[in-house]
């Protein structure tokens, strides 16, 4: 027992080291530095535009688990719900040359992609669904992104005790083929658990880029006045704004 | 001569900290999520192979449950424990260090020299006239450097979903990122078990001498 409560000490011991290291800022900085040479290694690696694996409907899961907010509880939100969300709307705002209001209509009337793709939670689970919708490239391209845009951020209907969930991509992803704005699951409408009716795919990182109950999409240049100022709500929490790890 | 290059001692304690670090803050990543799945999806216990115990606070970095802390540890020191290792095996093809004493020749797999040498280890004997590594310690560092080190490696990849959509063929050889998952969590073990007996046939062997030289480098005895 001595042995192990030794053992035991010298771990707790060296925990408590890294804590402190762990709060310091050289140690953000290097940990900001790994963040972005990951990222730059899957750039490198893949060329330069690789797909997330697309899967073939007998991979789909026989439940996609809702994670997060699962619903909102609000007024507004239960009347969409019971109106089937005939009068949601999307807003495309920020640097762009000419800003716009959609509906679901108009949304569902565009080009639509389907891609049967893997979901990873930062957690550690994963899922595969189906997903239908429009392109986010097709939106840019008709509202035009402007030129000293730099991100896409994407604004939501949920919120943490007050504090609204957002996320944000680079054009990169933002502009990839299997970036959508997806309206259904498994051939189906969105479900609320999973955030009816708009929810981003960003299939080449992890889950909570994936904003859920999209309201706006909103070109900007950086993220300084943003909320926390991180690019996502998990971001301002210390979380990866580079999610593909 | 020296028994350890300069090369080979410093990869051994930059690789000590590198695991050390990424065992305990994996311990706290697998606090998030503990149920183990084989297969490309799970998400719910019911379809877990393996519940995982909570570990607790003095096992984890950082010493209370933080996600995104302990993912800060974990991928910043996977840059520091691959390009080391990188580093390391170049090295050790270049100045002979795996074809000398790793290495292992044919005979030296026989049933019976395999006994021989297990009950040289039970008895807790450990010299060995003219290599530097009797097979055991040959087998168990072949083992541990071409096998477990790099399968944390790519089974780590394997979890990114960025590095799956660069190299997908990581999906096929784990089949699939639940499976990469859980061999990356059954392989950090194995490494587990072997830093434990690693330690204690140094404890159980003349520690100062062996610590001593894995820092100074120390020296061939010509006699022995």
């Amino acid at each position: 027992m001595k042995r192990r409560s030794l053992l035991a000490g010298l771990a707790a011991l060296f925990t408590a080291g890294c804590s402190k290291i762990g709060d310091s800022k050289a140690f953000a900085g290097l940990v900001d530095g790994a963040e972005k040479l990951h990222r730059g290694a899957h750039r490198l690696i893949g060329g330069r535009r690789p797909m997330a694996r697309e899967f073939s409907l007998a991979d789909v899961s026989p439940d996609f688990r809702g994670n997060g907010n699962k619903d909102i509880d609000t007024d507004e939100y239960r009347a969409h719900v019971a109106a089937g969300f005939a009068g949601w709307r999307l807003e495309v705002r920020g640097l762009v040359d000419r800003p716009l209001t959609l509906s679901m209509e108009q949304i569902r009337a565009l080009p639509q992609r389907t891609q049967i793709t893997r979901h990873d939670c930062v957690e550690g689970w994963s899922a595969i669904g189906q997903w239908s919708g429009p392109q986010l490239s097709a939106i840019l391209g008709m509202a035009g992104v402007r030129e000293e845009a730099r991100f896409i951020v994407f604004r939501c209907a949920d919120d943490f005790n007050g504090h609204a969930y957002y996320e944000s991509c680079d054009l990169d992803d933002a502009f990839h083929p299997q970036t959508i704005i997806a309206h259904q699951l498994n051939g189906e409408p969105l479900p609320v658990k999973n955030g009816a009716p708009l929810r981003m795919r960003i299939e080449r990182q992890l889950g909570y880029k994936h904003a859920k109950y999209l309201t706006a999409i909103e070109a900007v240049a950086n993220f300084d006045d943003i909320e926390g100022g991180e690019g996502g709500y998990w971001e301002d929490r210390g979380y990866q704004w580079y999610a593909g790890i | 001569m020296k028994r350890h290059a300069l090369g080979t001692r410093i990869w051994h304690w930059v690789n000590a900290l590198s695991l050390i670090v990424l065992f305990m803050s994996g311990l706290n990543i697998s606090n998030a999520h503990r149920h183990l799945y084989w297969g490309q999806w799970g998400f719910s216990p019911k379809d877990a192979w393996l519940d995982v115990v909570r570990f607790p606070g003095w096992a984890t970095i950082p010493g209370t449950y933080s996600l995104a802390a302990a993912r800060d540890w974990h991928v910043l020191f996977a840059w520091v424990f691959a390009l080391s290792l990188l580093l390391f095996m170049l090295t050790a093809l270049v100045n002979g260090h795996f074809r000398r004493d790793i290495a292992t020749r044919w005979k030296d797999w026989t049933p019976s020299a395999v006994w021989t040498d297990v009950r040289a280890h039970l008895r807790l004997q450990f010299d060995h006239a003219g290599a530097k590594y009797n097979f055991l310690q040959k087998a168990t560092y072949g083992v541990v450097l071409f096998v477990l080190l790099p399968l944390m490696i790519f089974t780590g990849m394997a979890i990114s979903p960025g590095t799956d959509a660069a190299w997908p063929f990581l999906l096929d050889v784990f089949g699939g990122r639940q499976s990469a998952r859980s061999v990356h969590f059954i392989v950090a073990w194995a490494l587990f078990a072997f830093f434990v007996l690693h330690v204690v046939l140094v404890l159980l062997n003349r520690p100062a001498k062996h610590v001593g030289e894995m820092i100074t480098g120390g020296r061939i005895d010509e006699a022995a």
